[in-house]
């Protein structure tokens, strides 16, 4: 017990890791704070106290009118595919840019999508993609079609936009998940007997498995909170009329804040599970290194 | 046992070459290496050693020349059509698949059925002493364990041919000595043939029947360990074989085997390696346990000594030359810093070699 007193605080505390040090996380905290905690939790009472009626009446009210909680399900239909498609897209174009000489360049063009931004990439596609648009006239002048394709201002074109917008995001994780897995695995496997499939399916996919969760949950909360594309290049009154739509409705057409609140938490909820359900099934993957033994 | 080598005669490496741009890492290797045999690729880093183990297994596209086992030419095929079992530097083991299904992958891509998969892994696991680890990922096992899966899992689809990459690189020494016999015991249980890849000349010298020292992508040297170790054929096999000091000179007489070899002011008696011509320029290599100080008044090489170092039972000296070639040298008392030193070598142990280096 003396022993213990005669040890100065600010030692004890330090041999649990607090020190001076640590208080450089107080910036962060309190950004943390002010600009998320705080909103949400104001977001969070707000919600639960609309402007007429008892304490869920946003909620009830969301729940009765299939123009709202249809929402949800429109969402998911976009979001869902979307997610899959980029991620489905994404996996051989990294286990081919892996292999490449000019990986940089490669992977500088992919990024550009993303500087540009969802508005650009949206203007771009509505005269590409458009009844007179390079896109239609090519296939027209070919013979393939013989009425341009509708690609805009339905479920597709904002399809379309998000998997551009969120393509590079999700190759980029890929690929740096894929470079971390150790190439004499791969190695050791084709010396063992295994073909190209076979090394993918036993030994590459599953060690890229929880990297994947991570990319599919990042991606998806991207698509999942899509407003300009749905606005741009969907029909935002129907088959394209996203959460977000719903929740921007509520603020500044109808003036109701608390509606929009409501609106949003419902749209967190959503993503949330969705996003729970993927970790949890990452949880009983083998997610221990990716290299092959002592480095 | 039930594991053993599958049969085949001989692999013959025939002109093996591999460019990487400009640069031959591999230049017209050729070797032939005969079944049962324990053969080392030994050279210093950058040699060409692994890319030629490489090119055996697969994974390196030749650039020139032909691998053959017996009559069928193998360098077209793809490594998963070789069936060599290789051992990586890094082990490469799966980092999500236990023991057993580590040993176990390379009879599964063979189609074995799964009782008889269970019964050679437990076989492949006795032989490398890790039965009752078998459940256990390889995250969960020390090096030397690692290292014992890793060679289970290269043994135990009884391939033709054993390829290991510098596989004790990576353990503390006294495992490295261990796990050096157990690799010459597994060897021999299952009448393999081995191909090792290693830079540290005494595992080649203690493990191979033969030994293949490369230096610039090309074979400098083969022959059996005891050749190499006292007949060197090049000076720079020699320095990788020990004989570290270098002394130049220039050729009095040539008297049979031997030959008297001037330095400065001093005559050094050595056996002639290669071709040397009386006047002609030639070098001297002496091992450091073989150069000792001179009796008082004896005959030999002036150095100044630098430092001594003591090893046990005895010292070793460093000392440098006039001309300011550096000198080691084995001596029974400590010789402080700044003295002059004769030292003198047994002239069966000196070897000369021709030729301005």
């Amino acid at each position: 017990m003396s022993a213990t007193t005669s040890i100065p605080l600010s030692q004890r505390l330090a041999a649990r890791g607090i020190d001076s040090l640590t208080l450089l996380v107080l910036p962060a905290v309190f950004f943390l704070l002010a600009l998320f905690i705080y909103p949400f939790l104001y977001g969070l009472v707000l919600s639960f106290t609309p402007k007429t009626g008892p304490m869920l009446a946003n909620y009830t009210r969301f729940f009765s009118d299939s123009f709202l909680y249809g929402t949800i399900a429109t969402t998911l239909w976009l979001a869902l595919p979307v997610t899959i498609v980029t991620l489905l897209l994404a996996i051989p174009i990294a286990f081919r840019v892996r292999m490449m000489k000019h990986q940089r360049l490669l992977t500088t063009i992919l990024v550009i999508p993303i500087t540009l931004g969802t508005v650009l990439v949206a203007q771009g596609l509505l005269n590409y993609l458009g009844p007179q648009g390079w896109f239609n006239r090519t296939l027209l002048t070919l013979g393939l079609i013989s009425t341009p394709v509708k690609l805009l201002h339905n479920y597709w074109g904002v399809c379309i936009s998000l998997v551009i917008t969120g393509f590079p995001f999700t190759f980029l994780l890929t690929l740096s998940y894929l470079s971390g897995v150790d190439p004499a695995l791969e190695q050791a496997g084709a010396t063992l007997g295994a073909g190209p499939w076979e090394r993918f399916k036993h030994i590459l996919l599953p060690l890229l498995l929880p990297g994947l969760a991570i990319t599919f949950c990042l991606s998806f909360v991207q698509a999942f909170s899509v407003f300009p594309s749905a606005v741009l290049l969907g029909a935002p009154a129907g088959p394209t009329r996203v959460i977000s739509i719903a929740a921007y409705q509520a603020a500044f057409e109808e003036y109701d804040y608390s509606m929009a609140s409501a609106v949003a938490m419902i749209m967190g909820v959503v993503q949330l599970s969705i996003v729970v359900v993927v970790l949890a099934a990452r949880g009983m993957l083998y997610r221990g290194p990716a290299g092959g033994g002592k480095g | 046992m039930t594991i053993h080598a599958a049969n085949f005669r001989e692999l013959r490496l025939d002109n093996l070459s591999r460019d990487f741009g400009t640069h031959n890492a591999v230049k017209d290797v050729s070797l032939t290496i005969k079944k049962g045999e324990f053969i080392a690729l030994l050279g210093p880093s950058g040699c060409g050693k692994s890319t030629t183990l490489n090119l055996i297994a697969g994974l390196l596209p030749a650039t020139g020349g032909g691998i053959w086992l017996d009559d069928r030419r193998i360098d077209p095929l793809r490594p998963e059509e070789r069936g060599f079992g290789m051992v990586f530097q890094n082990y490469a083991l799966f980092p999500h698949m236990s023991v057993k299904r580590n040993i176990g992958f390379g009879l599964k891509m063979r189609g074995v059925q799964k009782s008889e998969i269970e019964r050679r892994v437990g076989e492949a696991a006795a032989l490398v002493r890790l039965q009752g680890q078998t459940e256990k990922l390889p995250g969960q096992l020390s090096g030397g364990q690692q290292q014992r899966v890793a060679i289970a899992r290269a043994i135990v689809v009884e391939p033709p041919l054993v390829l290991m990459d510098e596989p004790l690189s990576n353990l503390d020494a006294k495992l490295r000595l261990e796990m050096r016999a157990e690799i010459r015991r597994i060897h021999n249980t299952l009448g393999a043939t081995t191909i090792y890849v290693t830079h540290d000349q005494e595992e080649a010298l203690s493990l191979a029947d033969r030994i293949v020292v490369m230096r610039d992508g090309q074979v400098r040297q083969v022959g059996g360990p005891e050749d190499l170790f006292s007949r060197p054929d090049h000076l720079d096999v020699a320095e990788f074989m020990g004989f570290r000091n270098k002394v130049a000179g220039r050729v009095a007489s040539v008297e049979g085997e031997h030959a008297t070899v001037t330095v400065g002011d001093a005559k050094v008696v050595g056996r002639v390696r290669g071709t040397v011509a009386p006047g002609g320029q030639a070098w001297l290599a002496i091992r450091p346990e073989d150069l000792h100080p001179a009796a008082a008044g004896g005959a030999g090489l002036k150095a100044s000594v630098v430092s001594t170092e003591f090893r046990g039972r005895e010292f070793v000296g460093f000392s440098r030359m006039a001309d300011g070639t550096d000198l080691s040298f084995l001596a029974h008392d400590r010789i402080a810093p700044g003295g002059e030193v004769t030292l003198a070598a047994d002239p069966d142990r000196v070897l000369v070699f021709g030729g301005a280096a």
